[in-house]
């Protein structure tokens, strides 16, 4: 056995068990202001993906337990859930955690080896292939005339046999797809902001989940289990982004703090943007990484096809992570700077 | 007395476990019934046995000569007689033997007459070639011949002297012990140091865990007539890392592939000005170390020990018990596995660990890199161990190379803080012999090509020369036979017929060269023909060496 002899007690189950602690904050708030649905959507993600590791482990001859055990698929599944519309269709759910796990993280390699962030690719799977049931969010309690029970959510998670009229009743646009929406039909920024669904900086409830996770990432930093540059690189990308924008004319672009205070941004940057596996790894890559990803989800709200742009933004630089990593090998110790020089890609 | 420190990137902190050994008092350990010397226990050139068999030697006696420059003296840590000169098993991982002297011991342990040196009147150069006959070399663990490093060369002025009593790998206690206890010794040697290296600013790093060891060495700092800073450095690992220590203690970096030297600092340990001090003011050769020996004994402590002493004995010593797993030589950071708790003490020597479950539990299966960068974080050489990693496993060896693999010193950071328990540093210590052993087997081939090439270039040359020679003499023949008028009538048929004539002769000339003959009494047209050939063959000889010699190896 070879030195060095003593380890720190970490443990990738340790690290995977911080991340699903941090995300605590954030389901807790979602039960609290949109209901029990999104505890359905979890445990049905978690059960599929465990489902799923098992039988690929064990398809690719590889040991189930200690890769059942690191929690890894676990983050996907819980990730993917708190992206997905709180009443989403059962089959909705299980068929993004399986593309998650099946092709985004096995069939390139498993564990360590996927280039893309398995929960953001079942949910660009999901958004692409079934925008209609993508939208299903059940809006924030305060506006809802007859919030649903659990059981209530079970059944149009699993049933879908809700009648369109109460189905219309409890579910929302969310915030954002309110503003693309007023945007479309030619109103101006200040005008849809006078929606009930607005709120301080987001939307009602929504800007309290957005703080919610943002709690849950600052403990995760707390604890060096994330680093700091890509959250904050990825917040200052929205946030300059969008500033620029609404600077210009603040009637046709959403104010920066209403573009920061979506929850889709707080989860992503400091839980998904964060994915060591499929981020940029040197310090100054890691600001590159979070910037663009940032950019790109201002980018991709204000002039794509799609209200929210935080998975394929942070997908389009998952591509990029090789070029970026080599362009920025900080200097080693001892070793003269390099000048304009080609790195070793 | 306040310095401005800077630091270094990354670093870890494993617990200390200082406490255990470093508060017995110091014994020397009991002469043990048989040394056990080998005689490559530095880098560079083995020493070369002066001893026989069945040959009675003096505790100091030189046993084994240094060989060449790089090389250090060996000596009879105790008198005896010399049992056994032959391999046997030293403390390295492989397990192989090496070449040792075994000494029987008498008892007796007299010593060989020594005197002091007075280094102040000789020469560097004589100064240096006694310290590398008293077998110095360093203690810090890289035993590296002293000699060598004092010798500064003449451009490489080395105005910051450093001592290194950093000790920053866990368990080990031995530095600490020994500036606890003999400060003025260390500083003697210092002095020596000083001298040779011709230092204006000397540093002696020692880390802020070891206030004694601080206290002791600044009181003793303050009776010298000359200036000695004392600079209590953050503890933490590997802070007491040459390269490390020069950056917090300076700001400076060691270029990548280069010396300390050429940014004119070198650095000692301790333990070496302490037994530079013995061997300057007392003459005795490095024969004896402080050795740690900690881990699952019953009494953690340091003691004297003669090089040579098997381990087991400190072990027992040191009481050992049930449930032992293993024994390190070193700390649990960068120690090595001993095959066999038999080997000897030798000079690199500083810990003797002993291992068991509780204090060093197995190290758990290793999983996937999941890219987290800690290891990027720890590693003191600012690398990317994760590519590193990647590149080590793929066998991308290239690719390894330019992400710096040889600027890793090998601290086990990496590894330490790696949740997916990868031993990494296995990986690149694999990459790295990878690399020697194809940059060694190019070279071969390189060579073999050259030289196959320079054949083939001799001998096409050599038929060329044949054919125009033959062709010369024919034309040579032809005029001949054109100028005798009786042979002008057939010429063409004269011709070939003198041509078989002259070969025929020629033949007979080379049957009877095959008789051993007189070289004096030759013809002079044929002397001068083996003159030529000679000068043609020295010719050649050049040439063949010419391509080759700037392949020397370094």
């Amino acid at each position: 056995m070879p030195a060095p002899f003593v380890l720190d007690r970490s443990s990738v189950t340790q690290v995977m068990a911080w991340v699903l602690a941090a995300l605590l904050p954030g389901i807790a708030a979602s039960v609290w202001l949109f209901g029990p649905g999104i505890l359905i959507t979890l445990s049905l993600a978690t059960a599929t993906a465990l489902a799923a590791e098992a039988a690929m482990l064990k398809a690719r001859g590889y040991p189930a337990k200690p890769f059942l055990t690191d929690l890894s698929a676990i983050v996907t599944a819980w990730l993917l859930a708190l992206s997905l519309p709180t009443l989403a269709p059962w089959w909705l759910i299980v068929t993004g955690t399986l593309f998650a796990i099946v092709v985004a993280k096995h069939l390139y390699g498993g564990l360590g080896q996927n280039i893309f962030n398995p929960a953001m690719v079942g949910y660009a799977v999901l958004i692409v292939s079934f925008p209609v049931q993508m939208t299903q969010w059940a809006g924030p309690l305060s506006l809802t005339a007859t919030p649903l029970t659990l059981a209530q959510s079970a059944s149009v998670i699993f049933g879908g046999d809700l009648p369109k009229a109460m189905l219309d009743a409890v579910t929302m646009a969310t915030p954002l797809d309110a503003l693309r929406t007023g945007l479309l039909q030619q109103y101006t920024v200040d005008e849809i902001m006078t929606q009930p669904i607005f709120g301080h900086y987001g939307g009602i409830g929504f800007e309290w989940l957005a703080g919610a996770f943002l709690l849950g990432g600052l403990a995760l930093w707390a604890l060096r289990i994330i680093s700091w540059q890509v959250p904050l690189a990825f917040l200052a990308g929205i946030w300059l982004a969008a500033g620029f924008l609404h600077f210009f004319d603040a009637g046709r672009f959403g104010a920066p703090w209403f573009h920061l205070f979506a929850p889709s941004v707080m989860l992503g940057a400091f839980f998904i943007a964060t994915d060591p596996v499929s981020g940029a790894t040197t310090p100054r890559g890691k600001l590159i990484f979070g910037f663009g990803a940032g950019l790109l989800t201002i980018v991709i709200r204000t002039w794509g096809g799609y209200p929210d742009g935080v998975a394929f933004a942070i997908l389009l630089m998952n591509l990029a992570v090789p070029l970026i990593d080599a362009w920025t090998q900080p200097r080693v110790y001892g070793v003269a700077p390099r000048r304009g020089k080609e790195p070793p890609a | 007395m306040s310095r401005t420190l800077f630091s270094f990137k990354g670093g870890v902190h494993p617990p200390g476990h200082k406490a255990e050994s470093n508060t017995r008092p110091v014994h020397a350990a009991p002469l043990p019934k048989k040394l056990v010397i080998p005689l490559r226990q530095h880098i560079g050139t083995p020493a070369k046995p002066v001893v026989e068999v069945g040959e009675r030697v003096l505790k100091g006696q030189l046993i084994g000569a240094a060989d060449g420059y790089i090389s250090a003296a060996v000596h009879a840590s105790s008198s005896g007689v010399v049992s056994a000169i032959g391999p046997a098993v030293v403390p390295h991982a492989s397990g192989l033997p090496d070449e040792c002297i075994t000494i029987e011991t008498d008892g007796r342990d007299e010593w060989i007459a020594h005197a002091p040196l007075d280094y102040r009147t000789m020469t560097p150069a004589d100064l240096r070639l006694r310290l590398r006959d008293l077998g110095l070399a360093g203690l810090g663990g890289a035993v590296f011949p002293s000699a060598v490093k004092l010798d500064p060369g003449a451009t490489h002025p080395c105005p910051t002297l450093i001592v290194n009593g950093g000790e920053c790998e866990p368990w080990i206690t031995c530095d600490d012990v020994l500036m606890r206890t003999h400060a003025d010794d260390i500083l003697q040697g210092v002095a020596v140091m000083r001298h040779l290296l011709g230092s204006t600013e000397i540093l002696v790093g020692i880390e802020d865990n070891k206030p004694e060891a601080l206290d002791s060495m600044r009181s003793a700092a303050a009776k010298l007539d000359f200036a000695v800073e004392v600079v209590a450095v953050p503890a933490i690992y590997p802070g007491g890392g040459a390269k490390q220590l020069i950056e917090t203690l300076t700001g400076k970096q060691v270029p990548s592939g280069k010396l300390s030297t050429d940014i004119g600092i070198q650095v000692f340990n301790v333990g070496t000005a302490h037994a530079l001090a013995r061997a300057v003011h007392h003459g005795e050769p490095l024969i004896s170390r402080l050795v740690t020996v900690t881990g699952h004994v019953l009494r953690p402590q340091n003691v004297e020990v003669l090089i040579g002493t098997p381990m087991h004995a400190l072990i027992t010593l040191a009481g050992d018990r049930e449930g032992t797993t293993g024994v390190l030589m070193g700390g649990p950071m960068m120690g090595m596995p001993m095959p066999d708790p038999e080997v000897p003490v030798v000079k690199a020597t500083n810990c003797i660990l002993v291992q068991s479950n509780e204090l060093f539990p197995p190290l758990p299966k290793a999983l996937p890199c999941i890219r987290c960068t800690r290891c990027a974080d720890a590693c003191p050489a600012v690398l990317q161990p994760q590519e590193l990693f990647r590149f080590a496993k793929a066998g991308d060896f290239g690719r390894a190379q330019e992400y710096s693999l040889f600027d890793c010193i090998e601290c086990g950071c990496c590894s330490y803080v790696c949740p997916s328990h990868i031993p990494l540093v296995d990986f690149y210590r694999y990459a790295k012999s990878e690399i020697w052993a194809r940059e060694k087997e190019k070279r071969a081939s390189d060579l073999a090509r050259e030289r196959h090439e320079f054949r083939q270039f001799r001998l096409e040359r050599e038929k060329k020369e044949k054919a125009e020679k033959l062709a010369a003499k024919a034309q040579a023949k032809r005029a001949e036979l054109a100028a005798d008028p009786s042979a002008s009538g057939a010429p063409d048929a004269d011709a070939k017929k003198a041509l078989i004539a002259a070969a025929l002769a020629r033949a007979q000339a080379k049957k009877a060269g095959v008789e051993p003959k007189n070289v004096d009494h030759l013809p002079p047209d044929k002397q001068h023909e083996i003159e030529e050939i000679e000068a043609r063959r020295a010719k050649i000889r050049a040439l063949a060496r010419q391509p080759l010699e700037p392949e020397e190896n370094p």
